[in-house]
């Protein structure tokens, strides 16, 4: 039996020949600069050699920064975090789509092999009222959160709770309230909606609370207050275009939003 | 001299420490609660869930973070589950074996009170999450759900699907929303701490900069809880999130908290391997896999056959056939230096460094629809990173660091060595010893958060006199100044390269020489060249922009500076532990079977640093670890 040595495999990001796997791809960049929230952008163009296909379109954007930072110029600003399309703090517009053009992606976990050698790349930040742009591709989603402290919980303390198995919950209730809850936040479905409509994002979480034991308490204040803390930051409402389900990362469904009209109207009546 | 750390653990028999610690707790009365404020930062697992509990307690709380909302923290990516004693399977679980089990796997290097109470609360965290709304995976019958999880031979595990750490994050941060809705929470987004103010000895507050305006500023409050997780970006290649880093932890070591085990990380065994040079990050592949999954190599070296045309006289299922008793789900660490071994030998696949892990038999055993309804989200995700179908072919995995055991050194209130300062979750040190067993870290964060801080802190606050004290105390003024010049001293610089370039560096020392396994001559060498690197980051980095406005790389360069002590540290600590133990592998003990050998007569403590005004000149300190109730015996998964 072998001892160990101290040979760690992978030299950390380094594969033996030094250089990356994958295609290379010589591209053009069309990207939205804006200094800060009230400055005025525009569109600026950089050309950007040797992308591998196997990289990230996240690990492009580093690559293009490293670029423009050895050439003297401002860095592009962007929102990213957990690189696996989890946490929903990245996102832009690439060629028009929301976090690109593979499907059920967020921007982070679409790779470069989704393009093609010569071809020029549109990136843009979430266009909403109520998500002003920090500063270039960065925007400000606080909205969102307004929306989830108006009422999306369940009004409990910590302890109390009674045995996690008191309430049965039906497989299928489960399921459908985890379908919801997937929801990431991201701001793909405000970003897409010709009408800048948060109600993808309302009915997930509305969704997944209605589906619960737990969420029947509060049910009707929680629609209420959600909705009314929807239309007062400045969102649009639906209109049944679906470009919110067509670019949703986690394949929230629209029905959500069928659910929570017929919450609202609990309210109303 | 060196400093007796007391852990402050209570007498008493083990199961009944925690009661009677509890009921000997100072109170502060509801009404008198709102009296004193209390600074969190961090809101992943621990962060929020003590935000939230704190404010509906009636502190008057701070929280912050650096993203643009709570609910990012990179708690959010925990994928497989989370352990608790609940023993709804039947199967002779119970509180006693839940400690057990993290005892043996931490291999006997954590403190047995905490780590019993943290076997105890498991249960209360399970029913806190439900009663939140927390879509835990259920049976057709509609009670919860169980999977198992390594280092275990019980069922133990409770899930939402691949997405466990989402779903436990958004439960506290739906706590922590209702609280910021109440006023009871001060919430601070895009707020980074860059250093902690110690006033009278004690923790009085923290300085922040804002990071869309850049505008730094100052924090009051009575006690100071940091939450703000792991430091495996230091490997510059992680599973961590980009944003992952130590500053918080190590500007406050360098106030005086003393940092515990640094040099104990853990290489996860099942990552995706890397694609190249201009990786940022690795993803993890969740440990539940290993439920259904096999690891094999081929038996041959420089086998290069395609998976399918190799037959399964000729593969290797080396988990199952040197661990009979655990196959598969042996704990991580063990996992991982197998994985190693074989690449070592010639038999990686793909380029040389994965394994294969196989769902074939599990796929003919129970169908395609149940292996997708059970990890549809993790093959999907493999599928858009590889651009393979692990349905069809069997996934390559490899090992990457995930979780770093060590972390600010706490006694069993949770605070550190300066007074009112508590630190939780994966940033402090105390519960998963040397090495952590999966779904355990989860259940770390929410129990030191829900249901041990409330208490700990209640006891610190009742039972401490404490000055009043304003923004204006010279302390702050101070502190703030620091600040100050080094985000001037960081932009003046003006030199050739990147934070990013520095990041990369610096990990590839850590990877090389502080990897999965270290030896003496490697650890050298890294002593040697972290100080020299970070000699020129002082004299070369280049970071763009300005002070006052969004600035990333700013952000990155701060952190960087940070990493570059801290991972001299790293480096110390991992030489001179001379053993090997957990997810700390030194290659001179071993035994002859290639497996970890302690050296529990010189080694069973807990190292911790103190600093002394110079990077890599700290005071080693250590705290006995005591073995009442579990027998050290060299663990065996066989």
């Amino acid at each position: 039996m072998a001892t160990m040595t101290a040979t760690n495999g992978h030299a950390n990001g380094h594969s033996a020949d030094g250089h990356s796997k994958g295609k290379m791809l010589n591209l053009t960049l069309q990207v939205w600069r804006q200094k800060n929230a009230t400055a005025k952008g525009r569109m600026e163009e950089y050309k950007l050699k040797g992308v591998s296909t196997e990289m990230s379109f996240l690990e492009m954007l580093d690559m293009l920064n490293e670029q423009l930072i050895k050439e003297g110029k401002d860095p592009v600003a962007f929102d990213h975090d957990c690189r696996e399309g989890i946490c929903g703090m990245c996102g832009a517009m690439v060629n028009g789509y929301a976090h690109g053009p593979d499907e059920a992606t967020t921007l982070c976990q679409t790779h470069m092999r989704s393009f093609s050698d010569g071809e020029t790349i549109t990136i843009e930040p979430w266009r909403a009222k109520a998500f002003p742009v920090i500063k270039d591709l960065a925007v400000d989603r606080t909205s969102f959160e307004r929306i989830i402290q108006s009422g999306g919980y369940v009004s409990i303390g910590t302890g109390g709770a009674p045995d996690g198995n008191s309430i049965p919950i039906p497989k299928e209730a489960a399921d459908k309230a985890m379908d919801a809850a997937q929801c990431i936040g991201c701001g793909a479905c405000v970003a897409a909606c010709p009408n800048a409509s948060a109600m993808l994002f309302t009915s997930a979480k509305i969704s997944h609370l209605a589906h619960l034991p737990q969420g029947q308490v509060e049910r009707r204040e929680r629609a209420a207050n959600m909705i009314r803390a929807m239309d007062e930051l400045g969102f649009g409402n639906c209109t049944n275009h679906g470009e919110c389900e067509a670019v949703c990362p986690k394949e929230i469904k629209m029905e959500n939003i069928a659910l929570m009209n017929r919450e609202y109207f609990r309210v109303l009546v | 001299m060196a400093t007796v750390l007391d852990s402050k653990v209570p007498s008493g028999p083990l199961g009944e420490k925690w009661e009677k610690h509890k009921f000997e707790s100072k109170l502060v009365n509801p009404a008198n609660r709102r009296k004193f404020s209390v600074i969190v930062v961090g809101t992943g697992l621990a962060g929020a869930s003590a935000a939230a509990s704190l404010g509906d307690m009636g502190y008057k709380v701070k929280a912050f973070c650096f993203q643009d909302s709570p609910r990012r923290a990179h708690s959010i990516a925990a994928q497989g589950g989370i352990n608790a004693a609940k023993n709804y399977r039947n199967d002779g679980d119970s509180t006693y074996r839940l400690f057990y089990d993290t005892i043996k796997g931490g291999d006997y290097r954590a403190r047995e009170a905490n780590v019993h109470r943290l076997a105890e609360v498991s249960t209360n965290i399970i029913d806190q999450c439900v009663a939140q709304g927390v879509p835990f995976a259920r049976e057709y019958g509609g009670l919860l759900d169980n999977r198992s999880f390594g280092g275990a031979q019980v069922s133990r595990t409770f899930y939402a699907r691949g997405q466990t750490g989402q779903q436990l994050l958004l439960g506290a941060y739906s706590a922590l929303s209702r609280q910021i809705h109440l006023k009871n929470v001060e919430m601070h987004t895009r707020t980074e701490m860059l250093d902690v103010v110690i006033i009278g000895g004690r923790a009085r507050g923290i300085i922040t900069r804002n990071l869309v305006t850049g505008a730094v500023e100052r924090h009051v409050a009575d006690a100071v809880l940091l939450c703000t997780g792991g430091y495996g970006n230091v490997f510059f290649l992680s599973t961590n999130a980009q944003g992952c880093n130590v500053t918080a932890t190590w500007r406050a070591h360098r106030r005086g908290a003393f940092f515990a085990n640094p040099c104990y990380t853990q290489i996860h065994p099942t990552c995706i391997p890397v694609h190249g040079e201009d990786q940022s990050k690795l993803t993890l592949m969740s440990e539940s896999l290993r439920n259904d999954g096999r690891v094999w190599v081929p038996k041959a070296k420089g086998d290069k056959r395609p998976a399918a045309d190799i037959p399964d006289a000729e593969r290797d299922y080396f988990l199952e056939r040197k661990y009979p008793a655990f196959g598969n789900l042996v704990p991580r660490d063990i996992a991982s230096r197998n994985a190693k071994e074989v690449c070592d030998e010639g038999r990686g696949v793909g380029d040389g460094q994965a394994v294969y892990l196989d769902f074939a038999a599990s796929i003919q055993r129970v169908g395609e629809d149940v292996i997708r309804d059970r990890y549809g989200n993790l093959f999907d995700m493999y599928a858009k990173i590889t651009a393979e179908n692990p349905y069809k072919t069997p996934m390559q995995i490899y090992p990457a660091v995930h979780y770093t055991m060590g972390g600010l050194w706490v006694d069993y209130n949770l605070q550190s060595t300066i007074p009112g300062l508590f630190v939780l979750g994966e940033a402090n040190f105390s519960d998963h010893g040397a090495n952590r067993l999966g779904a355990s870290a989860l259940m770390q964060g929410l129990a030191d958060g829900y249901f041990v801080i409330p208490y700990t802190l209640g006891n610190y606050l009742g039972g401490t006199k404490l000055d009043p004290v304003d923004a204006n105390a010279p302390e702050f003024g101070a502190t703030e100044n620091e600040v100050n010049e080094r985000v001037t001293k960081l932009l003046s610089i003006k030199g050739n390269k990147t934070p990013l370039a520095f990041h990369k560096e610096l990990g590839k020392i850590m990877w090389n020489d502080c990897g999965m396994a270290r030896n003496k001559a490697g650890l050298e060498s890294a002593l040697k060249r972290i100080p020299e690197l970070r000699e020129e980051f002082w004299n070369n980095i280049n970071v763009s922009g300005e002070a006052g406005e969004f600035n990333q790389q700013l952000e990155r360069a701060g952190r960087v500076a940070d990493f570059l002590e801290f991972g001299e540290l790293f480096a110390k600590d991992a030489l001179i532990r001379e053993e090997s133990c957990g997810g700390h592998f030194r290659e001179e003990h071993q035994t002859e079977e290639g497996e970890a050998k302690r050296d529990d007569d010189n080694f069973a403590h807990v190292a911790a640093y103190e600093w002394t005004g110079k990077s890599g000149a700290q005071t080693r300190n250590v705290e006995q670890l005591v073995f009442e109730n579990v027998k050290l015996t060299q663990r065996s998964y066989k």
